[in-house]
Formats: structure tokens, C-alpha cells, sequence
């Protein structure tokens, strides 16, 4: 799959690529962070069949729905791999002690034996992150462990 | 008295303005034709004559010139202009050599003399970026695979203005071709030396205009507007391409927060600009240029059609799409305006140069966006019999093959 990107001055840049189908799709992204999604016609190439106009949260979201539950998928076949280990997506609540805090502090692998292998942060993936990333309220904090140690995780996570 | 009529004029040529701008997004039209056709009513000669705000309009018309090419400025970073140049420079060449003629040819017929054929070049060449960038995005067409072509070449024809509105007031204002070559060459020394500082310090400039509230920031922009705006006159560079230089040394880092708050202050300006023009132009001058105003309609709809077609030719694009390409660049607007208010403002230039230029754009910013619309359908029609008849010849040609 080629991404081709184009300037067009003035407006901003578009990326466009052909699906395996056959398909012409593009997304503009506009200055003021407004996206353009972009549908190409099957008879006239050039020319676009839809056009939707996106503000930055509606970007977010569509962009949300069409990649984060491969997130999910990804995760969901991983827990059926391989038995007796758990993964579990842990939402961090507004109260916990480690909200704005390095990740490093909450010790979960020396404590729980659990290991963070990604934070998803409002649909962005921060995959393998370090001791020093701070967690924010709202993360979900993707462990794997034994069950036991991924439940501790979930505790530590909430009340310290 | 004398406050309270020039505030009772002003007053109901800004409301009326308003109503104008009001049906023009009503019918789908560019505002500009009709805040000409409003000025041409109420000016000398016109159905009432307005005499109060005289100075302020001057006053706010030469405001309105160098906040226009402001924000032209600001729409384009000097990387993308750069770009732009080294990717489609023989494009924006011949464009401006396709539609620029035309015009300069008909201004040594109509007896213009040569100063008077160079406006008449700019007036015919330069599509209107404002009106066209609209019917794009109105249409949806932003997306097209013709239109990096037909953005290319906008940009292309406001780089040119930088060159060509220098050379054209050096040109009126010279007494001599020696001065003449003198003002044109610190012009073009000027525009460089802007490139490659916009390049290199434009983070520094636009940090410097940015303030900490809006309020701050606006000023400091139109201030420093103005302040080289003036700079470029006292050095016979013409104030309008002193604002559009500042316009891309601020663009590549200034964000886009700062062209919102400039706007409204430009919608204003250039909206007394248009009017302004009318009102000094004598409506009764109109009917005896009409016809060169036709004719020179019909050629310009033409090159400009042959020049969307060539453009998208080179970048690949099917017969429907050159035709859209072509239709796309007819609107001419606000800069042939800004020729024609330069070229007769001081004298120099035969009277019946702005009267021709009001026809000449009334009728292609109107025509303008209608032509594009119907360039989808009439594309689509000429690309399917284009397509018919290739299809019959390659069957005739395998029959005899057989």
C-alpha cells in the first residue's frame, strides 16, 4: 500500500492510496486542523464521488472507531494464545495515586511480578513504555501477567 | 453637521455592504462584483452622489490594497512558494503569457500606450485566488486530483504579482527609463532578500508580532503592516508587495489563530476598497468599453481554459479533470482591481482603463463560478465521447488488423 502525499498550498496536505479493491480514498488535512475524508469515483479518477468535512474531534473519533479496536482484536487473540497468562486493559481512574506520576514509581513488575507492555492514551498506542512515562487519569494501562498478578496491578493502580 | 453626515454615509454604505455580501452567499456569487456594482451606483455620476466620507474611503481603500495582499501572503509559506516554483514554474509562465497578452495587445489597440498595456496584462492574467480557492472547496473539489495543479498556479500568478506590481508602479511613477530600471531592481533585490529571510528567520518575526492577547497581537500585525507597507512606497516599491512579502515572511510559523483575527479587519478594508473603486469610477464611461470588455471576456475564458488544460495535462489528469482544471481558473477579481486602482490612481495611465477593468471583472466574477459548476457535467460529456471515439478507432484498427 503507497501513501502518496501532495502539498496543495494554501490548504494544507493530502494523503490518498488505492485500496485493494480498487478503491481511491484520501483524507485532506487542512491548516486549522479540520480533515477533509476524500471517496474517489470509480469513472472519473480525478474526481471525488464523496466528500466528508470532519472537525479535529470528528477526525479523532472516525480515526478512533477504524483503529482502535484492532488494538483490541490484536489483544483479545493474544489472550486466547496462550493459556494461564492474562492481559487486561486497566483504565487508571481520576483518583489514583499514580495519576501524573512516572510509571517507574508504582513498581507493578517487582510488586505484582505483572509486566506493561502498552499505554493507550485517548486511541494513541505508547507501545513498551518506560519507567519515566507518566500515567494520566483516563490511560489504560495494557498489563500481561498471571491473573493474580494483574488483579494486583489493577489494585495498585487505584488505591496505591 | 459635518459628523453626523459623514457617520449617516458611512453608516449606510457599510450596512448596505452587509446586505450585498448577504445576497451574494444567497446566489452562491463572490461579493466583490457586487460591492463594485454598489460603488459604480452611488459615486460621481452614479444615482446619488456621496460626498462626505471622501478621505476616510481614500484612507481605507489603501488600507484595504495592503491588508489584501497580507493575508495573500500569509496563505502561502515561502517553502511552499519555493516548491510550488520548482515544480510548476513553465506553468506559471505560460499562463501569465497566455492571458496577459490578450489583454496588453488590446490595450495598445484601444490606444492605452505602452504603460496602459502593461496594466492590461496584469488586469487579463491574474485569476482571482480568493474567488477560485472558494468555488473549490464550495464544490468539493479540494480533494480532486487536478487541483494541486490548479493551486499551483495561483500561487504561481501571486509570486508573479510580486515582481509585476513593483515593475508596473515603478513604471507609472518613473519620469524615465533609467529610474525605472532603478526601482525595479531594488524591488526584485527586496523580494529575494524577503524569500530567503522568511526562510531563515520567520519563526523570529512571527514571535515578535505574537502578543499575548488577540488584542495585542492584531495590532502589532496591521502596525507592522503598514509600517513596511509605507517602508515599500518611500522606496518606489509599491506598498501592496511591501505587505505581501511581510505576509510570507510571517506565514510559515505564525498559527493559524492570527489569520482568523485578521479577517474581519480585511473583509472590511477591502470591502471599502471595492466600493471605493466604484465610486471613483464613472458609470457613464461603462456602455462605450463594453464591447472590448466582451471581447476580452470570451479570450480570457478561452486562455484560461487552454491553461487548466495544459497544467493538468502534466500532472497526469484525464480529459474531465482538464476541463474542470480550466474552468476553475476563469474568475478574475480583486487584483485586476488592485492594477486598475494603481494604474489610475496618478494620471498617468487613459481613464477608460478602470471603467474597462469593472466590466471586465463584473462579468468574470459572475461567470467565473457558474462556468465551473457546469465544467463537471460538459467534462464528463466530452470525456465520454473522447473516450467512444478511441474506443471505435482501436476497434476499426483491429478489423483492418485482422
Amino acid at each position: 500500500m503507497d501513501i502518496e502525499e501532495t502539498k496543495l498550498p494554501g490548504v494544507g496536505l493530502r494523503h490518498d492510496f488505492v485500496t485493494e479493491r480498487g478503491r481511491r480514498v484520501g483524507v485532506i488535512s487542512q491548516r486549522n486542523g479540520d480533515r477533509e475524508l476524500l471517496i474517489y469515483s470509480e469513472d472519473d479518477p480525478d474526481a471525488c464521488q464523496f466528500v466528508v468535512d470532519l472537525h479535529p474531534g470528528e477526525a479523532e473519533a472516525l480515526a478512533e472507531l477504524l483503529g482502535a479496536p484492532r488494538v483490541i482484536e490484536r489483544l483479545a487473540r493474544m489472550r486466547e494464545q496462550v493459556e494461564g497468562i492474562a492481559t487486561e486493559g486497566i483504565v487508571v481512574g481520576a483518583g489514583s495515586p499514580y495519576d501524573g506520576r512516572p510509571m517507574g514509581e508504582a513498581q507493578i513488575r517487582s510488586r505484582t511480578g505483572a509486566s506493561v507492555v502498552a499505554l493507550v492514551r485517548r486511541g494513541d498506542v505508547i507501545p513498551s513504555p518506560t519507567p519515566a512515562q507518566v500515567i494520566q487519569a483516563g490511560d489504560k494501562v495494557v498489563v500481561v501477567g498471571t491473573e493474580d498478578g494483574v488483579r494486583a496491578t489493577a489494585k495498585i493502580l487505584a488505591s496505591g | 453637521m459635518h459628523a453626523a453626515t459623514l457617520l449617516l454615509e458611512l453608516g449606510a454604505i457599510i450596512f448596505g455592504l452587509g446586505l450585498l455580501g448577504r445576497l451574494a452567499g444567497r446566489i452562491g456569487i463572490s461579493p466583490v462584483p457586487l460591492y463594485l456594482i454598489a460603488g459604480l451606483a452611488f459615486g460621481h455620476g452614479g444615482i446619488v452622489e456621496l460626498e462626505a466620507p471622501a478621505g476616510f474611503l481614500e484612507s481605507a481603500s489603501q488600507i484595504g490594497v495592503v491588508l489584501l495582499l497580507l493575508m495573500l501572503g500569509l496563505e502561502y509559506s515561502a517553502g511552499e512558494l519555493i516548491g510550488t516554483l520548482r515544480r510548476q514554474a513553465p506553468v506559471g509562465v505560460l499562463d501569465l503569457l497566455l492571458n496577459g497578452l490578450p489583454g496588453a495587445a488590446a490595450g495598445l489597440l484601444l490606444g492605452f500606450g505602452p504603460v496602459g498595456a502593461l496594466a492590461m496584462f496584469g488586469i487579463t492574467a491574474v485569476s482571482s485566488s480568493g474567488v477560485v480557492a472558494k468555488v473549490l472547496s464550495d464544490l468539493g473539489r479540494l480533494g480532486n486530483r487536478e487541483t494541486p495543479s490548479i493551486l499551483g498556479i495561483l500561487v504561481l500568478e501571486d509570486l508573479g504579482m510580486a515582481v509585476y506590481l513593483p515593475v508596473l508602479t515603478a513604471v507609472l511613477a518613473a519620469s524615465g527609463a533609467w529610474e525605472a530600471t532603478g526601482s525595479v531592481a531594488i524591488a526584485l533585490v527586496c523580494l529575494a532578500l524577503v524569500l530567503v529571510l522568511a526562510l531563515r528567520f520567520g519563526a523570529v518575526i512571527s514571535a515578535f508580532v505574537t502578543g499575548q492577547s488577540n488584542e495585542v497581537t492584531m495590532l502589532r500585525i496591521l502596525g507592522l503592516a503598514l509600517l513596511v507597507a509605507g517602508a515599500a512606497e518611500v522606496v518606489h516599491v509599491s506598498a501592496a508587495v511591501g505587505a505581501f512579502l511581510l505576509g510570507i515572511a510571517l506565514s510559515s510559523d505564525l498559527d493559524e489563530e492570527a489569520h482568523r483575527l485578521m479577517e474581519p479587519l480585511r473583509d472590511l478594508f477591502a470591502a471599502v476598497f471595492f466600493v471605493s473603486f466604484g465610486l471613483t469610477t464613472d458609470p457613464r464611461q461603462l456602455p462605450p468599453v463594453l464591447v472590448p470588455a466582451l471581447v476580452l471576456v470570451v479570450i480570457g475564458i478561452g486562455t484560461k481554459l487552454l491553461t487548466g488544460w495544459m497544467a493538468a495535462e502534466r500532472a497526469g489528469v484525464a480529459v474531465p479533470g482538464r476541463i474542470r482544471a480550466g474552468a476553475a481558473l476563469i474568475p478574475r477579481g480583486e487584483f485586476s482591481i488592485v492594477i486598475a486602482g494603481l494604474a489610475t490612481a496618478g494620471g498617468a495611465v487613459d481613464p477608460r482603463l478602470a471603467p474597462l477593468a469593472a466590466a471586465y471583472v463584473l462579468t468574470l466574477a459572475v461567470v467565473g463560478p457558474v462556468l465551473a459548476r457546469a465544467a463537471d457535467p460538459v467534462g464528463r460529456a466530452v470525456g465520454a465521447r473522447l473516450g467512444q471515439r478511441r474506443r471505435r478507432a482501436a476497434a476499426k484498427a483491429r478489423v483492418a488488423g485482422e
